[in-house]
């Protein structure tokens, strides 16, 4: 039966060969075949054909079909047991390396999950009310000397007027007073807490959640609604709603209601308490007075747009609102009132010539920059420390693939390896976050906690981690997968110079991120020192303020006699705003020779006679308020800024009109610096008055220690004001608040940037120590041949060395570069001098050879008959 | 309990392994069964029952020659192992018992037919 070979269909063949079982394929292949040339034979190719397809068809069932997966796949869990195994071994082997991989590693995730943490936070300011999308500020821009201000400060009949001509758009416009301190007092309990006055929407609009009462609780005038704090402050865990508190020591108001205290991250987490916006019209019965309502600021106003609104739409509605009330003269003003949504609250609300520039958003840039950056060099140590010694591992892999490991699985190995460590790391860093973030806290002013029960978090802890141990893992797992068998085990196997391209490129990009850490610290630094040290105007030694009330006011005289009686105060005076603080500014101000369609606004503040011997302020021409004269009533005293603004030459005895009325400029000052360290000085004045006046200013006697002079100053306010408890505060710290928020910025760069040198120098510490260990046979043989120790460690930190300066040739002018634009934003501000850039790469660049020579040294000193005698 | 495991079709396989002895290999199995019996066997159930007996560890394969009308594919062999000799008594030990239980009577008398 010698035959031609007769092929069998093609289609259903293949359709064979790939769905059985690779074990059976070949031989059930041959039987098919076989029986397929019989039948062929016997009744024909179409007959064969047919019952070739059916045999097909029929032998498509388990048993014969292969595993979905392939069946190699059955190893699988042996092998990736067999890889963390060999992984383990390889981390117990060299300790140290571990060590530094590991512990760098963590570090940057610690960093990075802080940061997280943190611009979580940031990001989801305010979202805890319900509204959160449809609330927002109806806030002014008005053209002041020339510039466009903003402010959030709108005139007590703000509110009703948008809701009678736009009522339509919004769900709520209300009205409320400034949130601040006031005095809650039942039975013996007395607290100061702060709260404000609303319109009673406000419980809806914010979407408070109660625990007692309704939020319909502020319809009558005299009742107050408690946050929860406020609450267990008076009354315990007992339900306050029907008692009665009294406030300021003014109004009896039925408590009717206690909410959740709001988040700290919310914009109106000082909200303690609200009481009805009429309780404020009552007590302030001068509001509905005015002759001219629209032309003061000095309240607040919230909205919440209506459901099927848009934000931007009704702003540009309402923007006339204030223009289309004003008189003439005010309308040089140009007030513009918008919304601005409580979406950007936080993080947008920095207005420069009326559009927004900036705010928060920039810090949580900057800090998300560097949480990445800090995170990359610890990818960078672990690639570099695994390539580096890859070496050793080649021979592992050689024999790996000898025996017939395919390149994807020596990928999966070192994966898996770096899976490992990274896991490792997140663990570790997970402990190094619960250690500091309790200073975390404390520096970046926020009460964070580790949200343990959060899928979320774990969720995108891990995938982090397992993204950062594939980012770290990818460049040893492809390098060291490439080797070439032959080349390894015949020994002929060099790393070429090319090998440690990369290796170099990665310390410089280590180097340039570190080095431009420390010149951003250094100049956020200088920049705080700089405004420090800006003149002052006034000696703020030893002045302590305290406000004023009306018994208080009643009594000054005679507080001031008893205080300076006392010996614990040496001059004390009133004003209408504290020294570090505008809380007043005027219009309507006519001088000679001012441009008519100029509208100015000048803080202006009240003071009494010994204002400027209290502070130490220094006259430059002219002379101070004096007793003498009785005609100081109508005197100004200006700054220097002023005269300048003004532009009059020899100011002194000259008149300065104000809404009709002539004052005479009776002396000018040295600037003060009262507002932010970083702005110009703003044109001011001083008028005197025993109205208006705000708080104390006072003196304490250099001779008396200060916790002395505290306690008989707070004797004697209690003696002429006991319903009020007595409350101070120093102008230092007043002051030192205004460096708040750069000092963060400073302890924050500064943390990270000596993490990313601790990182770094890790790094760079192993490398050492690896290209010592390699060389060690080369150090042998040059001592042999006469090398001094000196010599060794020159050859051996030279190359580090490069790096270094190759780093700060890219770091200073890209550091250069964002510092200059950072410190544009401040008007006053320093300059980047040479120096920091010296200091900054000289300091890189010492720590550099400090790391190297500690093993370079070592290398050197080791003696050359150990390092040639072995193998 | 059941001892060993062998189904209808498989004991048929085994059996035909073992009258084949050692020339038993897919084809000629195949053609053995079908002459003997009179019955189809597919392809496929008998792969599946050859792999299905060799997973139970009952026969053993080795790859034998290959030839043109195979396309050069091999041939595997199977054989018989211990165990399956083992389950094959114990298959034909249980079905003599019950042969040797039938009351004589039971297949003496006529047969009675069942309507539903």
């Amino acid at each position: 039966m010698k035959l031609k070979y007769e092929p069998p269909p093609q289609f259903f063949l293949n359709f064979f060969r790939w769905f059985c079982h690779p074990e059976m394929r070949d031989h059930i292949e041959g039987d098919l075949t076989e029986v397929y040339q019989d039948r062929h034979k016997h009744s024909g190719k179409r007959a064969a054909d047919l019952r070739f397809m059916i045999d097909v068809i029929l032998l498509f069932r388990p048993g014969i079909i292969r595993p979905v997966k392939g069946h190699e796949n059955i190893n699988q869990y042996a092998m990736l047991k067999s890889y963390f195994k060999i992984g383990w071994r390889n981390l117990l082997r060299d300790k140290g390396y571990s060590f530094i991989n590991i512990f760098g590693l963590a570090m940057g995730m610690a960093v990075a999950i802080l940061i997280g943490l943190w611009m979580y936070d940031e990001l989801t300011y305010d979202t805890y009310h319900e509204n959160y999308d449809r609330i927002a500020q109806v806030m002014q821009h008005q053209t002041f000397n020339g510039e466009i201000g903003t402010q959030t400060a709108n005139p007590a009949v703000m509110a009703e007027e948008i809701r009678s001509v736009h009522g339509s758009d919004f769900k709520y416009v209300l009205q409320s007073s400034w949130n601040y301190g006031h005095t809650l007092t039942y039975g013996e309990k007395m607290f100061n807490k702060e709260g404000s006055f609303f319109e009673p929407g406000v419980t809806e609009m914010l979407g408070l959640k109660m625990i007692y009462g309704t939020r319909d609780g502020l319809k009558e005038m005299n009742s107050i609604m408690l946050s929860k704090s406020a609450a267990e402050a008076f009354f315990g865990e007992e339900n306050p709603v029907d008692k009665v508190l009294r406030i300021d020591n003014q109004s009896d108001l039925k408590v009717t209601g206690v909410y959740e205290d709001l988040p700290d991250n919310t914009s109106f987490r000082n909200l303690k308490f609200i009481t009805p916006w009429s309780l404020y019209l009552k007590t302030n019965p001068w509001v509905e007075k005015m002759e001219n309502p629209w032309g003061s600021n000095f309240t607040q106003t919230y909205a919440q747009i209506a459901d099927n609104a848009d934000m931007e739409a009704v702003s540009k509605k309402i923007k006339d609102v204030k223009l289309n009330k004003l008189p003439a003269d005010d309308r040089l003003y140009k007030p513009v009132v918008f919304l601005h949504p409580m979406s950007k609250w936080r993080l947008y609300s920095d207005f420069e010539d009326g559009v927004i520039k900036g705010g928060g958003i920039d810090n949580v840039w900057m800090f998300g920059i560097t949480g990445v950056f800090v995170l990359l060099l610890a990818c960078i140590n672990f690639m570099n420390l695994s390539t580096a010694r890859s070496e050793r591992r080649a021979k592992e892999v050689g024999i790996r693939k000898s025996i017939g490991s395919m390149r994807a699985q020596l990928v999966t190995q070192f994966f898996s390896e770096s899976l490992m460590v990274s896991f490792f790391s997140f663990v570790l860093a997970i402990g190094l976050v619960l250690i500091v973030l309790s200073s975390f806290n404390t520096v970046a002013g926020k009460n964070i906690v580790l949200p343990w029960t959060s899928p979320v978090f774990w969720m995108v802890g891990v995938g982090f981690s397992m993204f950062t141990g594939l980012f770290a893992g990818l460049y040893p797992a492809l390098f060291l997968s490439s080797f070439q068998p032959v080349k390894v085990l015949k020994g002929t196997f060099r790393v070429g110079k090319l090998a440690s391209l990369p290796r170099k490129v990665l310390v410089t990009v280590q180097f340039t991120i570190s080095i431009m850490l420390i010149i951003g610290t250094i100049v956020v630094y200088k920049q705080i020192d700089f405004a420090q040290q800006r003149p002052l105007g006034y000696n703020r030694d030893g002045l302590v303020t305290t406000s004023y009330n009306d018994e208080r006011w009643k009594h000054q005289d005679a507080i001031r006699n008893d205080l300076l009686q006392s010996g614990a105060v040496v001059e004390m005076a009133g004003a209408g705003s504290p020294t570090t603080a505008v809380w007043n500014t005027n219009g309507g101000f006519e001088w000679e020779g001012k441009d008519p369609s100029l509208a100015v606004d000048f803080p202006n503040s009240t003071v009494t006679h010994e204002y400027g011997k209290t502070i130490g302020w220094e006259i430059i021409e002219g002379r101070d308020f004096s007793k003498d004269f009785a005609s100081d009533t109508a005197a100004f005293i200006l700054n220097e800024s002023a005269v300048r603004f003004i532009g009059m030459k020899d100011p002194v005895g000259k008149v300065l009109r104000w809404d009709g009325h002539d004052f005479t400029i009776i002396g000018v000052i040295r600037d003060m610096l009262v507002q932010s360290p970083y702005l110009p000085v703003r044109p001011s004045l001083f008028h005197l008055s025993k109205e208006n006046l705000n708080v104390f200013i006072m003196k304490l006697n250099p001779d008396m220690s200060t916790k002395e002079s505290l306690s008989k100053i707070e004797q004697i306010f209690k003696k002429h004001n006991p319903s009020s408890p007595f409350e101070s505060s120093f102008v230092d710290d007043v002051y030192a608040e205004k460096f708040g928020n750069e000092k963060r910025i400073g302890t924050i760069a500064g943390f990270f940037a000596s993490l990313a040198v601790l990182i770094s120098c890790l790094g760079l510490f192993g490398l050492a120590s690896f290209v010592a260990e390699q060389r060690t046979k080369e150090i042998g043989i040059r001592k042999v041949l006469g090398a001094s120790v000196a010599n060794v460690w020159q050859m051996l930190s030279r190359d580090f060395v490069i790096l270094v300066i190759l780093s700060c040739v890219f770091a200073i002018p890209f550091a250069w570069y964002v510092l200059d634009g950072w410190l544009k934003g401040y008007d006053y501000h320093t300059n980047i001098s040479w120096w920091i850039f010296v200091i900054a790469g000289g300091g890189a660049l010492l720590i550099t050879l400090l790391t190297v020579s500690f093993q370079a040294v070592k290398a050197a000193l080791v003696n050359p008959v150990k390092s040639l005698r072995s193998e | 309990m059941k001892k060993y495991q062998l189904g209808e079709f498989e004991e048929i396989v085994i059996l035909t392994v073992g009258v084949l002895y050692k020339d038993a290999y897919g084809v000629s199995i195949k053609r053995e069964i079908e002459t003997r019996l009179s019955r189809n066997v597919s392809m496929g159930a008998l792969h599946t029952a050859l792999k299905r007996l060799e997973d139970k560890g009952y026969i053993k394969s080795f790859d034998g020659e290959s030839t043109e009308e195979r396309a050069g594919r091999p041939k595997k062999y199977f054989q018989i192992t211990a165990l399956g000799k083992k389950a094959m008594e114990y298959s034909r030990a249980t079905r003599e018992g019950l042969w040797n239980s039938i009351p004589k009577v039971a297949l003496q008398g006529k047969m009675v037919a069942y309507d539903i």
